[in-house]
Parts: structure tokens; C-alpha cells; sequence
């Protein structure tokens, strides 16, 4: 993927600028999930594209492929078991699976705002995981 | 906490979707050790989702009808997952196949697949078999199109695995029509919702009736029996059947002919007889005589294929077509008897298909053999494989004291009783047909001398490997389950069949 | 006729689209264009769904304190889902793609096909 890199002054300074701005509305779309439009989705989806933007105009040596890769399958495993641990969690406390009033808050409306941003936060995690899981196996030069 | 506490048995539906999903997440993305032992850890799910499974059903004879509200939401408006005595069944069932193939996949799994493609091939297989109970269980038609998705990715991955490069073609045309299918699917369930407002399958039943004909119920049921046909592999949609199952690897090529195709036609069943009543069939579409004659199109199409074919695997697949041919017919005559039979017949087909591919697999392994040609003499040199191959195509056949007897004779005592007797002979001669290609195969391997010199077609010189014994075991067990079951004519198998279809007809 | 065009426009709409889509699937050789199709025609089926959910004089279905009426949220939450499952679908077949491509020097389907066949 290196040789591909433009070294374009232009691309560089502008992704430099863009790339923090773009993590910043990935968490607040994630965070902002349960009551506007939003979501793990979305925000997941952002978070990844930042990413896939600084491999593609800085390019990535071998290490750091390497790195991205272990970081993006890490990612993707602990947002599907923090989706499902928050479940089993419920039921654990004899709630139905996601039924976050079961979840160990004292007030219910509590329980429900922090399990869903569990569940955001789990489903962000999984979804900018897979996507750029999926960018490093198609884009990547290493061939496993 | 005014909400009631749940038990541990009532978490079966949900667990059983569950443990494989986060098994399978688990695995490719764990530390290197855990990686290699993914074939174990698949094993410990599918036991677990066997337990989970056997447990549900003894609770769904109990109560006749176990549900499971996702969130704590009550249905309509939640998730629901509801299961009856018919998906009670195929819940085991899949869970009984899918143990069997993994134990089948941890003992021999990497002589098909290279080594470090094994974790995700593990992977892959507990996404299927999560996918496919999500199927059964849940009473949402969009829920069941995700997990019908689920199903679907996770067979285009199984495919691929294949060590012929051909796999991936193979994989990738799958991958087209089934997605055809399932947008299909999609469209079929957004005009259902059009029309009714409703997701939830029990109520769609009650409100469905009122608009049966308007074109938008119409156009909904249509789109629906074209996609769930495609994923059947119903004649003449089943050109993606063949060329799959040849190059997936065994182990994987057992999962999706036995649990695959028969959730497929589960589905199918569900559309017809519980999301829209009998009635709708026989008074609005001509439901009954277009899938009267595709079967029946396809019980003989299927089997003459199957002849002609040279390859192990893939005459297996074309006996599939054949073998779905009689489970849909059996569906499609609707009476009280052909709908008992042809649920024995996807418990058969899905039993004896899924030992059937395992001794190919077997074959392959231990002697190198692909073609039919190389098995000339073979019963002398693996005399455990080609038992349990002739004892799982003696009941594919249907002769008298298996299993599969009883699913025929079932289906063919429906169409008598139903007055269809140009059916009768398709069945008949269905069966003779499948005698003859297993023939083809049974008689070399058993009186033929094996040639001097020959090389099999599968590798090079290597000398015969006695084939792991966990890989023989499950699929001996599973053919030896085939003739058990039908030699305990009236088993609880056969009682509890005969309740489902009792209760699908309602 | 026109009002019978006109008044249903986005059923219309979605047709075509969806047209346009297995027209590719069918006609067209190279695989990622058999792809474009593939995707074309599930989105078709997604404007088809979020056309459905509109309600005469709603506006979007957020939170709002001048709001009288909503559209419909559920055909937007199901596409959601969907777009999610057409995601996996798209990336599995680039995937294999790109193994068809190592494999057979090509992707082409004609060229896939005689390759298939000078091997047996």
C-alpha cells in the first residue's frame, strides 16, 4: 500500500485537518444514538472512514498493516461480545436478552439510557472493525 | 422490579441463536492458541446448542407453544421468537447435524481445508447454524430475512473454503442467485407489510384473511414463493445447487444439503401454512398444482442427473434435488398423511444426506477416490465408510425397514388419499431411480476387483490413510440412525412429525 | 394513464431501478459489474420501502416540538438492517472476487469459463 501514497501536499494537509474532525462526529453520532438520528451504525461506519482515509493518503508500512489489522479484528470481536455480554447481563438478571431495565441501576430510565449506549458503543465498535477489517483484506498487500 | 423473573429454561430461545453467534465471534479474532483449537471450541457451542435444543423440545411437547419476547417488548411490537412443535423438531434436527458435522470438522476438517483458513472455516460453520435456528425460531418475517442473510453469507464462505479453485466460482454464482432470492424475499415482506401493517407472523394470520385478494397480498405471496424457492433449490431454480455442493468442502457440503436447504424449505412451510392459512392455497393461488408439478419435475430430473454423473459429490448433489423434489411434493398435496411424510423426509434426507457427504469426505481422506471409477474394489479397503454409505443410501432409497420407507410411503398414501394418483408412479419411480445411481456406486466398490496401478483421481500416488476415526464415527452413527429410526416404525420420531402437521393444517 | 403514472411515481421509479439492476446481474460479463447490478437492485428495493413510510403532511421521524405528524420510522429502521446485510453481502463478493482474480488471471466470465474448461 505504500507505493500507492501520493504525497500530495494538498490531500495531506486537508485529511490532517479533516481526519480528527471526523472521529469527534463519529463518537458524538454513536453517543447521540438513542434519541436523534445516529447510531453504533453510522457512527462506527464514520469512524472506519477516517481511518481508510489515513491508510489511503498516508499510506501504511508493513508494520503498521499489520497493527491496523490486529486492531480492527480486536475491535470488531469486542463490539459483537459487548453486545452480547450487556444481553446476557440482562438476562443473567432475570430480564429478557436487551431488556435493559433488568440492567443493576436503581432507576430504570438510567438503566435504559446507559444500556443502550452500551449497546451503541458495542455495535460502533463491531461495525468500524469489520469495515476496516474488511478495507486492510481487500486493500492490504499482505496476502493471507 | 414489577417485571417477572425469568428462569434459565425460558432463555432457551434466545440462547440457542446465541451461544453459536458469539462462538463464532470468538473464534477468528481470539489469541493464536484459542485459534487452533477452533475446531474444538465449535464443538463445545454445537454440544452446548444440542442440549439447548433437546431441552426446548421437551418443553415445546410439554406446553405446545414456548415464546420468547426480545427487550422485555410484547409482539407486536417487540421481536418475538415463538416456537411450535414443527420448529421444535427442525431445531434439533439442525442441532443434531450441525454437532455431527463439527465433530466430523475437528477430526477432518483440515484435510480439505488449508490450516490457517481453519479457524475461520469453524467460524463460518456456527454463523450457519446460528443463522439457520434464527430462522426456525423467530416470529418476525424480517427477522427471519436477516437471519436467512446470516445463513446465506456464512454458506457463500463454506463454499469458497473448497480446495478446488472451482469453489469459488461455484460460491460466487451461489452468492448472485441467493441474493436475488433473498431481495426478493425483502420486496415480498415490504408489500406484506404494505398491505397488513404488521411484521409479527402470528399476526399477520389474523389479518391477512381480509385482504387475501387484493394485488398487493398477491404480489407479496409471489415474491415470496420465488425467493424461498431459489433458496430451496427447488427445480427448475436449483442450478446453483450442484456445482456448490461439489466443491464445498465435505464436512461443509454435509451442513448445507442437511440443514441448509431443509431450513429453506421450513421457511417455505411457514409462509404457506402459518403466515397465510391452507385455505389461501386452496381457494386464492393454484399453489397446489404449480408445486405438484415441479416436484414432481424434479423427484425424476434430479435422479436422471444423478445418473449420469461420474463425480462422488456430485451426484450427492443432484440426488439433493431429487430428495427436495419429494419433500416439497409431500408439502404441496397438504393432506394430513403427505405432510407428516414429508417432514420424516426432511428429517431422512437431512440425516442420511449429511452421512452421505461425510463418506465422501471419507473416501477422499483414506483413498483419494472423487470419481465413481475409483471406488472399483473400495469396500475392502474402507469397509467402515462404505457401510455406513450403503446403509444411508438404502434408506435414501426407501426400502422397508428405514426411515425412508416410511417418509415415502407416507407421501404416496397422501396422494391416494387426496385422489392425486398420477403422483403415485413419480414417487415410485423416483425411488427406483435413486436405487439405480446408488447402485452405481455400491456395486464396484463391493464386486468389483480394484484395478491394478489405477490412480485415483482426488491426489497423486500417496498410499491409503485410515481415515480419522471421530470423522468415521459420526457419520456411521448418523446412517445407523437413519435404519433405528425406521425400524421403530411408530417412534416418537414419526408420533411427533405426525403432530406438527397436525397443527401446520389447523 | 397519466394519473396512473404520476400518482404512483415512486412505485414506478423503483421498477425501473430494480430493472436496471438484473439487467446487469444478467447481461453484463465482468463480475464487479455483475455486482453493480446486484447492488443497484437491492436498492431499488430500499426506495421501494422508504417510499412506503411516508405519511401525507409528516415530517421526519425525529423528536420536534412543531411536529403534528410522523412518517413512518419502521421501513427505515428494516432498510437499515438491510443496508447492514447488503454491506456484508457486497464485501463477501468483492472478497471473492479478488480470489477469482488470483486464481484465474481474470474476471471475466467467458474467460473464467474457458479456463474452466480447458482444465477438464
Amino acid at each position: 500500500m505504500k507505493a500507492r501514497r501520493a504525497d500530495n501536499p494538498v490531500t495531506e494537509t486537508v485529511s490532517a485537518l479533516l481526519i480528527p474532525f471526523m472521529q469527534i462526529y463519529a463518537l458524538y453520532l454513536i453517543a447521540h444514538g438513542d434519541l436523534g438520528p445516529g447510531g453504533g451504525f453510522q457512527g462506527g461506519a464514520v469512524f472506519a472512514a477516517s481511518l481508510v482515509l489515513r491508510a489511503i493518503v498516508f499510506g501504511l508500512d508493513a508494520d503498521e498493516e499489520r497493527r491496523y489489522e490486529r486492531l480492527a479484528g480486536a475491535c470488531a470481536s469486542a463490539g459483537v461480545l459487548l453486545y452480547g455480554g450487556i444481553g446476557l447481563l440482562c438476562m443473567l438478571r432475570g430480564g429478557a436478552f436487551l431488556d435493559y431495565k433488568a440492567l443493576p441501576f436503581a432507576d430504570p430510565k438510567t438503566a435504559y439510557h446507559l444500556g443502550v449506549y452500551g449497546i451503541e458503543l458495542g455495535v460502533g465498535l463491531a461495525v468500524a472493525g469489520a469495515l476496516l477489517l474488511l478495507f486492510m483484506k481487500t486493500a492490504g498487500s499482505r496476502d493471507d | 422490579m414489577t417485571e417477572p423473573v425469568l428462569s434459565l429454561t425460558q432463555h432457551i430461545p434466545a440462547l440457542l441463536v446465541l451461544v453459536p453467534l458469539l462462538a463464532s465471534a470468538i473464534i477468528p479474532f481470539s489469541p493464536a492458541r484459542l485459534r487452533r483449537a477452533g475446531g474444538t471450541v465449535a464443538l463445545l457451542a454445537n454440544a452446548a446448542a444440542l442440549a439447548l435444543a433437546s431441552a426446548l423440545a421437551v418443553e415445546t411437547f410439554r406446553l405446545g407453544r414456548v415464546t420468547y419476547n426480545f427487550g422485555g417488548w410484547a409482539p407486536p411490537w417487540g421481536i418475538e421468537y415463538a416456537v411450535d412443535p414443527l420448529a421444535a423438531i427442525m431445531l434439533l434436527l439442525v442441532a443434531f447435524v450441525s454437532f455431527a458435522a463439527a465433530v466430523y470438522s475437528r477430526a477432518a476438517a483440515g484435510a480439505e481445508i488449508a490450516h490457517e483458513k481453519l479457524p475461520y472455516y469453524h467460524s463460518a460453520g456456527l454463523l450457519l447454524v446460528s443463522g439457520l435456528s434464527g430462522m426456525i425460531i423467530t416470529g418476525d418475517v424480517f427477522n427471519l430475512y436477516v437471519f436467512l442473510e446470516i445463513a446465506s453469507l456464512a454458506g457463500y464462505a463454506l463454499i469458497a473454503a473448497g480446495r478446488r479453485r472451482d469453489a469459488l466460482v461455484a460460491s460466487f454464482n451461489y452468492l448472485i442467485l441467493g441474493t436475488i432470492a433473498a431481495t426478493f424475499i425483502l420486496l415480498g415482506i415490504g408489500y406484506l407489510y404494505m398491505a397488513s401493517g404488521t411484521l409479527n407472523i402470528a399476526d399477520l394470520r389474523e389479518r391477512l384473511p381480509h385482504i387475501y385478494h387484493t394485488k398487493t397480498v398477491l404480489t407479496a405471496f409471489a415474491f415470496l414463493m420465488v425467493g424461498f424457492s431459489i433458496k430451496t433449490a427447488l427445480f427448475p431454480l436449483h442450478i446453483w445447487l450442484p456445482d456448490a455442493y461439489t466443491y464445498a468442502p465435505s464436512p461443509a457440503s454435509a451442513l448445507l444439503a442437511a440443514a441448509g436447504t431443509k431450513v429453506g424449505v421450513y421457511a417455505m412451510l411457514r409462509v404457506t401454512y402459518t403466515v397465510f392459512r391452507p385455505e389461501f392455497n386452496a381457494s386464492v393461488v393454484p399453489m397446489k398444482t404449480i408445486l405438484l408439478v415441479l416436484s414432481s419435475a424434479a423427484i425424476i430430473y434430479g435422479a436422471v442427473m444423478a445418473i449420469a454423473q461420474k463425480d462422488i459429490k456430485r451426484m450427492l448433489a443432484w440426488s439433493s434435488v431429487s430428495q427436495i423434489g419429494y419433500i416439497v411434493l409431500g408439502a404441496a398435496i397438504a393432506s394430513q398423511y403427505s405432510l407428516t411424510g414429508s417432514l420424516l423426509h426432511m428429517i431422512n434426507h437431512a440425516l442420511m444426506k449429511a452421512a452421505l457427504f461425510m463418506c465422501a469426505g471419507l473416501m477422499l481422506i483414506s483413498t483419494g477416490a472423487e470419481k465413481i471409477s475409483d471406488l472399483r474394489g473400495a469396500a475392502a479397503r474402507m469397509p467402515l465408510t462404505m457401510a455406513a454409505f450403503t446403509a444411508a443410501a438404502v434408506s435414501m432409497t426407501g426400502i422397508p425397514p428405514t426411515l425412508g420407507f416410511m417418509s415415502k410411503w407416507h407421501i404416496a398414501l397422501g396422494a391416494v388419499e387426496a385422489g392425486l394418483w398420477a403422483v403415485v408412479p413419480v414417487v415410485l419411480a423416483g425411488s427406483l431411480l435413486t436405487g439405480i445411481y446408488f447402485w452405481k456406486v455400491i456395486e464396484p466398490a463391493y464386486f468389483a476387483a480394484p484395478p491394478e496401478g489405477h490412480i485415483p483421481s482426488g491426489r497423486g500416488q500417496a498410499p491409503d490413510t485410515p481415515a480419522p476415526f471421530w470423522a468415521a464415527a459420526p457419520a456411521a452413527a448418523l446412517a445407523g440412525l437413519g435404519v433405528l429410526l425406521g425400524l421403530a416404525a411408530w417412534t416418537p420420531a414419526a408420533g411427533a412429525a405426525r403432530a406438527a402437521g397436525e397443527l401446520l393444517l389447523k | 394513464m397519466i394519473e396512473f403514472i404520476a400518482g404512483k411515481y415512486n412505485y414506478w421509479i423503483y421498477i425501473i431501478l430494480m430493472m436496471i439492476g438484473f439487467y446487469a446481474i444478467i447481461a453484463k460479463g465482468n463480475l464487479i459489474k455483475k455486482i453493480v447490478g446486484i447492488n443497484i437492485f437491492q436498492t431499488a428495493v430500499f426506495l421501494f420501502y422508504i417510499s412506503i413510510s411516508k405519511v401525507k403532511g409528516g415530517t421526519a421521524p425525529i423528536h420536534w416540538d412543531k411536529a403534528v405528524i410522523y412518517d413512518n420510522p419502521l421501513p427505515h429502521v428494516l432498510i437499515l438492517t438491510a443496508i447492514v446485510v447488503s454491506v456484508s453481502v457486497t464485501a463477501v463478493a468483492l472478497a471473492l472476487i479478488i480470489r477469482i482474480h488470483k486464481e484465474y488471471g481474470s474476471i471475466e466470465e467467458d474467460r473464467i469459463l474457458r479456463s474452466r474448461r480447458e482444465k477438464l
